[in-house]
């Protein structure tokens, strides 16, 4: 289970990689996004997928499952949430001022 | 009485929530943020003696020994960087105060100020990895927040890119994590470093090691990742952009150095004498290249920021108490007198309507007083004796010299000597020549009352110069501490 999760993240990481590196703005918020999820998936991963006991079942219980990732995530998660939206409202904000999306154009000239 | 390790967290935090109630109601912000700042430079003032006095403090968050719970450790580097913050942050605000637009500081400018400084110090406090992420976040957020407001046209374009950049970083930075918790299985930072000496820092953790210097390099503005800085610093109002000049990359090499003294020390000939040497060198002749082609104030002093910053990773890749010290005086130095400079450019901004050197000129002689404190920041800056640049490159190029490291000394001379240059450039193109004002204009456009506002920063600086020797004293007690590691690994595991 371990290997399909880590080959996921290879192709999460491949996708977002490429998005970031292309011209369009919403395709860079996008892939910035994407790079966001394989993160998260990796900490979720590299961590040991669990199986079996639940993580917390007072102090004599024989096998309990490491809940940490989970509470990594979760607040990982609720900080991309917030940079996400920020980074939508900015990029769209940069589209209606400069009038347009294309990075090259959003380049700026060398002596400015 | 640990719980003092907290209050410069908590406190702007607090203050920075109860300023959104004023919102409408600018004099209250004004003086609420005032006298914070205030009290915060007293907080850490408290925290850096009895630290120094005492030893290290360390919090457990919530009574959760560590190394299960989040800890908060405050060593002699994290108080000597927390003080710094709270000298510095004070300067840009009574700055800000005086040179920002009402209708800009009506924009929820305050609150996002403190919170900043919430980040700021909480990256510096906190023992724990994952924990330092959040900061991060803390302050990146109230950063994206500062670096675009005003929402101009060229803000909004390269605001865009800086955020970009650092939301990617955000994500390797996570990566990090969950490579350094699967392999040690922790994330409290004296933990890791116990787990670390353990395995002998083999293999995957020097993958790890290059990949947080990649994420603290991509903030800290190291070779070849400091290409956003430049533009991005170029935007903001100058109360803003000396603070991030001044403190932001710093606190990317905090982490660096945190991380590089504590976590990954075992396989030095390769991470400190190979990679980040190299790294010191390109990122210093690199930075001050980009300042020597430029004519500009503003982007002159962004791209010293690059050149400054080789000289502190320098003093981690020779990697002696004297290298280390070195390098911590030239953070000091480098936040009062970066910050200063960046004041200076917004005062000059004041004065002559323009950042471009080509159209100002004569104003040493329609505002002496602005002139000569700039010459004497300058003069700091470029390393002149007896101001405090000086000293910080001396102790760099003598460790580098005692190591027998030939090579990054001559860079570092070198790179003095151009810093010199550009600096001498912005002096002879805005003060010297030819009178672009007219007298009206001149006498119209008084700024005394602002420049007060930078002149702490340059007194720091002159008194850094003149009192080397106990700071030094002091520094050279910081860096043997950090330099062996039990002593903050003891304090917080409490073996």
């Amino acid at each position: 289970m371990e290997i399909l999760m880590i080959l996921v993240i290879g192709v999460i990481f491949t996708v977002s990689t490429y998005l970031i590196l292309t011209k369009s703005l919403l395709r860079v918020v996008i892939g910035v996004i994407m790079l966001g999820h394989g993160a998260h998936l990796l900490l979720l991963t590299l961590s040991g997928l669990k199986q079996g006991a639940p993580p917390l079942l007072g102090e004599e219980a024989a096998a309990y499952a490491d809940p940490l990732p989970q509470a990594l995530i979760l607040t990982a998660i609720v900080i991309s949430f917030g940079v996400t939206a920020f980074l939508l409202v900015l990029a769209y904000r940069t589209y209606k001022v400069h009038k347009t999306d294309d990075l090259d154009q959003l380049r700026g000239s060398a002596d400015e | 009485m640990n719980n003092i390790v907290i209050l410069p967290i908590l406190l702007p935090l607090i203050v920075g929530v109860v300023l959104l109630l004023f919102a409408k109601n600018l004099k209250v912000q004004r003086v609420i943020s005032g006298i914070t700042m205030f009290a915060l430079l007293g907080i850490s003032l408290y925290l850096a003696h009895i630290v120094y006095y005492e030893g290290i403090k360390t919090l457990e968050l919530g009574n959760w020994p560590a190394p299960f719970g989040i800890v908060l450790v405050a060593d002699l580097l994290s108080s000597f960087m927390v003080l710094l913050t709270g000298i510095v942050g004070i300067v840009c605000l009574y700055f800000g105060f005086k040179t920002l637009s009402e209708a800009r500081l009506k924009g929820y400018f305050l609150p996002f100020y403190l919170f900043l400084i919430t980040g700021v110090n909480g990256a510096f406090l906190t023992g724990d990895l994952f924990n330092l992420f959040v900061f991060f976040e803390v302050m990146l957020i109230s950063s994206y927040i500062l670096i675009v407001h005003g929402g101009t046209k060229y803000q909004l374009r390269e605001s865009l890119k800086y955020v970009i950049i650092n939301i990617v970083a955000s994500g390797l930075f996570i990566v990090g994590v969950a490579y350094i918790y699967a392999v040690t299985g922790t994330l409290n930072m004296a933990d890791i470093s116990v787990k670390v000496a353990e395995l002998e820092q083999q293999g995957v953790l020097n993958v790890i090691a290059i990949l947080f210097l990649l994420v603290f390099g991509m903030k800290g503005a190291l070779f070849p990742l400091y290409f956003w800085l430049p533009k991005s610093y170029f935007g903001p109002p100058s109360a803003i952009a000396g603070l991030f000049g001044g403190l932001l990359t710093k606190v990317g090499i905090y982490c660096i150095i945190r991380v590089f003294t504590l976590i990954f020390y075992h396989d030095v000939a390769f991470t400190h004498h190979t990679v980040i040497m190299i790294l010191a060198g390109a990122t210093m002749f690199f930075g001050v290249l980009g300042a020597v082609s430029q004519f500009d104030f503003k982007r002159i002093l962004s791209f010293h920021i690059i050149s400054q910053v080789g000289y502190m990773i320098m003093g981690l890749a020779i990697f002696t108490p004297l290298a280390l010290a070195g390098a911590l005086y030239h953070i000091a130095h480098n936040i009062f007198v970066k910050s200063a400079l960046f004041l200076y450019a917004g005062a000059t901004q004041k004065v002559t309507g323009t950042t471009d050197l080509k159209k100002m000129g004569g104003l040493l002689k329609t505002h002496p007083f602005l002139g000569w404190t700039f010459f004497v920041a300058a003069m700091a800056m470029a390393g002149i004796p007896p101001l405090s640049g000086f000293f910080s490159k001396f102790a760099l190029v003598l460790s580098g010299i005692q190591e027998e490291q030939y090579y990054i000394v001559f860079v570092g001379l070198f790179v003095g000597i151009l810093t010199l240059f550009s600096m001498m450039k912005i002096f002879i193109y805005a003060f010297w020549g030819e009178q672009k004002l007219t007298d009206e204009e001149a006498k119209e456009r008084k700024i005394g009352s602002v420049v007060v506002t930078i002149l702490p920063l340059v007194a720091l600086a002159v008194i850094m110069g003149l009192a080397a020797e106990p700071v030094f004293v002091y520094l050279l007690q910081v860096s043997e501490q950090i330099l062996d590691p039990s002593n903050y690994i003891n304090s917080v595991l409490k073996e």
